[in-house]
């Protein structure tokens, strides 16, 4: 549950969805070629995926000095019915619905 | 803090189930749905027509900050029960996608907290996985546009 959670923290910032999309039209970049397409600075990116790897969507692999990064294909399937976006969307909603409702009653 | 909105959706059903507890009594939590102008404030839209009463009807529409009209949707109200139901449809106009079913239950919990329930039944389980998906696709869209963005300043 913990993870799940995680994965939907991971997809909800836009930089890393960014990623995730570049890798998703490019199979597999270095971190450095992942950085170049990105005003961020070089150790942010870093740590995105970082985040992204932890919770699986990234994976890395060896190859000579180079670590590349791709796509966990079954993992992004895996949280492929994206509800999170879904449920912040109407909580976000409701939040205001009951803020202004305070205010309406303190009228 | 635990989330206040729930949303159950199993699969290979066609329905969503989204449940939220309120910090307000009923009544309350009724009236933001009955009165136009506080729809309006939460939902973020225009709300053209709302008859609260049994086979009334609903219009709602949003414009950008041009003038442009950028989402439409209209419904019929088959039920209308004050402090405990609305039962109506929902379709968004101009996109393809199938009408919705709505089921809305409000109740008290305490004096001073509610909770409603929102069923929402569609067409097919492609359709409610759609719409299940809809704001994440949103999101991505707007990931992309930023990609695409940073992509041209490169050029």
């Amino acid at each position: 549950m913990n993870l799940r959670r995680d994965v939907f923290q991971a997809i909800a910032d836009p930089t890393r969805r960014a990623i995730l999309l570049l890798l998703a039209t490019s199979h597999s970049m270095t971190a450095g070629a992942i950085a170049s397409n990105f005003d961020t600075a070089r150790p942010t990116v870093s740590k995105h995926l970082q985040i992204l790897t932890e919770c699986s969507l990234l994976k890395q692999e060896q190859n000579g000095r180079e670590i590349y990064y791709h796509i966990n294909a079954k993992k992004m399937k895996e949280v492929a019915d994206f509800i999170e976006p879904f449920r912040n969307m109407w909580e976000e909603r409701f939040n205001k619905l009951e803020s202004i409702m305070k205010k309406y009653k303190s009228k | 803090m635990e989330a206040k909105t729930k949303v159950h959706a199993e699969d290979g059903k066609q329905e969503i189930v989204i449940t939220r507890e309120f910090d307000l009594p009923l009544a309350l939590l009724f009236k933001a749905y009955v009165e136009a102008d506080i729809v309006e404030q939460w939902m973020g839209t225009k709300v053209l027509k709302l008859e609260n009463k049994k086979h009334g009807s609903w219009q709602f529409e949003t414009s950008d900050p041009k003038g442009n009209v950028v989402f439409k949707a209209n419904g019929t109200i088959h039920d209308f029960i004050p402090e405990r139901q609305i039962i109506r449809t929902f379709q968004i106009e101009n996109t393809g996608f199938d009408a919705q079913l709505e089921f809305l239950d409000f109740e008290a919990l305490t004096a001073d907290t509610s909770k409603l329930t929102m069923q929402i039944i569609y067409r097919s389980v492609a359709l409610r996985d759609q719409m299940l998906k809809l704001p994440f696709a949103q999101g991505l869209n707007m990931a992309h546009n930023r990609l695409q963005d940073i992509v041209t300043k490169l050029k």
